[in-house]
């Protein structure tokens, strides 16, 4: 009797704890091959919007940001394993993923883009028959290309990381991507190498292929988690935080609709 | 576990269309590897310095390099020289070269070539004395000899040493899944991973595919080795 008594004093104390659990430190998730949301500086220091937002919220939390470099197509499983605690990491909120983890609301949305050789193509899908589109594996512009182009008689071809799809465009094995709208316009477009490509097709936003704006990853038993990253995303957007992330990078608001 | 997954039919497909990927792979690089290998194996035994040499840096090179690296300095190091990109459309040499099959059959077939030269040149180097004597003492010329007595035998005795390296291909052709537009066996299973966010079931259902090829390739060598290799089996009581 007195033996089921300690376990069950035992079983409580433990049960209290965990659901207790303070985050002293959150380890997070980020693939450093998107600029300007996560890049690295030119020593090696993991920078970008979504660093930022990232530090910001565990100051926010009182907590100490401890970043894990993951590629993309590995992102969510990792977070099951309990690799990290959270992905900021530009992830889109969709349907699919929320099967397999939860989501804080977004802290940020812009839409996504066609990208091309300006000038070769005008009326997309019907004229990138046969030609090659590079995107990012595992991510929300491959189901949309998947779904939507390949129709058409684009080949969609599946690269491990954004940045390699560049080296890729330079090197004419691809004759475009679909990308995030910023992330391409900074990382591509307005570097030397994207001279003469530009955009073409309409702001890409459907919610059955995009979702509904980059939200942070937890895993679903992390609900302790989730309501404070919310409550953080929150009050950073109140005290003019996430403003003053967002001027850094950017000349115009990416909250988005 | 959620096998399901794998057992839908475009799943299945993608593994489907994996596995002629990746036997594709390997039969075209060790094919033209395995024929390559014979001269080379050759001048890499030659007493002139001017043969030999050659063939010893370039098996030193490939063997003493991971071929992981190998794929990455064809498929992207090639694609960045400005020399290359500004050709690329229009001299014939160059032109494979914006294609991922032929950077990976290229690394493939340089990096098996080199293992298997070594392999057949040991092999040439080890032949029984008496056979070579008895050759000369018949008169035959040096070419004669090589041709009728050391070679043969030397294949045949390359027989066990090289089903490994051809399964050691067979595995190493997972890393076409490196190179963007190539879904072999594994790059199949990363896009399954990838989509489902099921590592476990995805990986388990490749490993059992390289399992049953692999056991597939050492029945055939068995019976290679038993048609070709018979005499030098111990006798059967």
């Amino acid at each position: 009797m007195k033996k089921t008594a300690l376990f069950g004093a035992i079983a409580l104390a433990l049960s209290v704890a965990a659901s207790a659990k303070e985050w002293k430190e959150v380890r997070v998730a980020i693939d450093a091959t998107y600029k300007p949301f996560t890049y690295k500086t030119p020593d090696g220091k993991p920078t970008g919007f979504d660093v930022d937002i990232a530090n910001a919220l565990c100051a926010e939390m009182k907590a100490k940001c401890v970043f894990v470099e993951q590629a993309w197509d590995g992102m969510i499983p990792g977070l099951n394993a309990k690799k990290y605690d959270a992905i900021i990491s530009s992830m889109s909120i969709t349907e699919d993923r929320k099967k397999a983890v939860d989501f804080t609301g977004k802290y940020y949305n812009t839409p996504s883009r066609i990208v091309v050789k300006l000038g070769t193509i005008k009326n997309v899908p019907a004229e990138l028959k046969g030609k090659k589109i590079g995107v990012l594996k595992g991510s929300t512009q491959e189901k949309y290309a998947k779904g939507e182009l390949e129709a058409s008689g684009a080949v969609i071809v599946p690269y491990e990381a954004q940045d390699q799809v560049y080296l890729d465009i330079k090197s004419g094995r691809l004759d475009g991507t679909v990308a995030d709208s910023v992330e391409v316009y900074e990382g591509f477009l307005k570097t030397a190498d994207g001279k003469g490509w530009g955009f073409v097709g309409p702001i890409l936003n459907d919610k059955k292929y995009f979702g509904e704006g980059a939200g942070i990853a937890i895993r679903k038993s992390d609900t302790d988690l989730r309501d404070a990253l919310n409550k953080g995303i929150k009050n950073i957007r109140a005290n003019g935080t996430w403003k003053k992330i967002n001027d850094k990078y950017f000349n115009f608001e990416v909250w988005g609709g | 576990m959620q096998f399901e997954v794998i057992f839908e039919p475009a799943t299945l497909k993608l593994f489907g269309q994996g596995i002629l990927v990746s036997l594709k792979l390997l039969f075209i690089s060790v094919t033209i590897g395995a024929v390559l290998s014979i001269p080379m194996a050759i001048m890499r035994v030659s007493r002139n310095k001017w043969l030999s040499t050659p063939v010893w840096l370039y098996t030193y090179v490939m063997r003493g390099t991971p071929m992981l690296i190998q794929v990455y300095l064809i498929y992207y190091g090639v694609a960045q020289l400005e020399f290359v990109q500004s050709n690329w459309d229009t001299v014939p040499l160059l032109i494979p070269f914006k294609d991922a099959l032929f950077c990976c059959v290229l690394a493939f077939t340089l990096n098996t070539c080199a293992y298997t030269t070594e392999m057949l040149a040991g092999a040439i180097r080890d032949t029984n004395h008496g056979e070579i004597e008895a050759a000369r003492a018949m008169g035959m010329s040096r070419r004669q000899l090589m041709w009728r007595i050391v070679l043969p035998s030397a294949l045949r005795r390359t027989l066990p040493a090289y089903s490994n390296e051809v399964i050691m291909m067979l595995h190493g052709t997972s890393l076409a899944s490196t190179v963007p537009a190539l879904m072999d066996i594994t790059g199949a299973a990363r896009s399954v991973y990838s989509d489902f966010y099921l590592p476990f079931e995805a990986f388990i259902t490749a490993g059992a595919i390289y399992l049953v090829l692999t056991f597939t390739l050492v029945w055939c060598f068995k019976l290679a080795e038993r048609r070709w290799l018979a005499y030098l089996q111990p006798r059967k009581a």
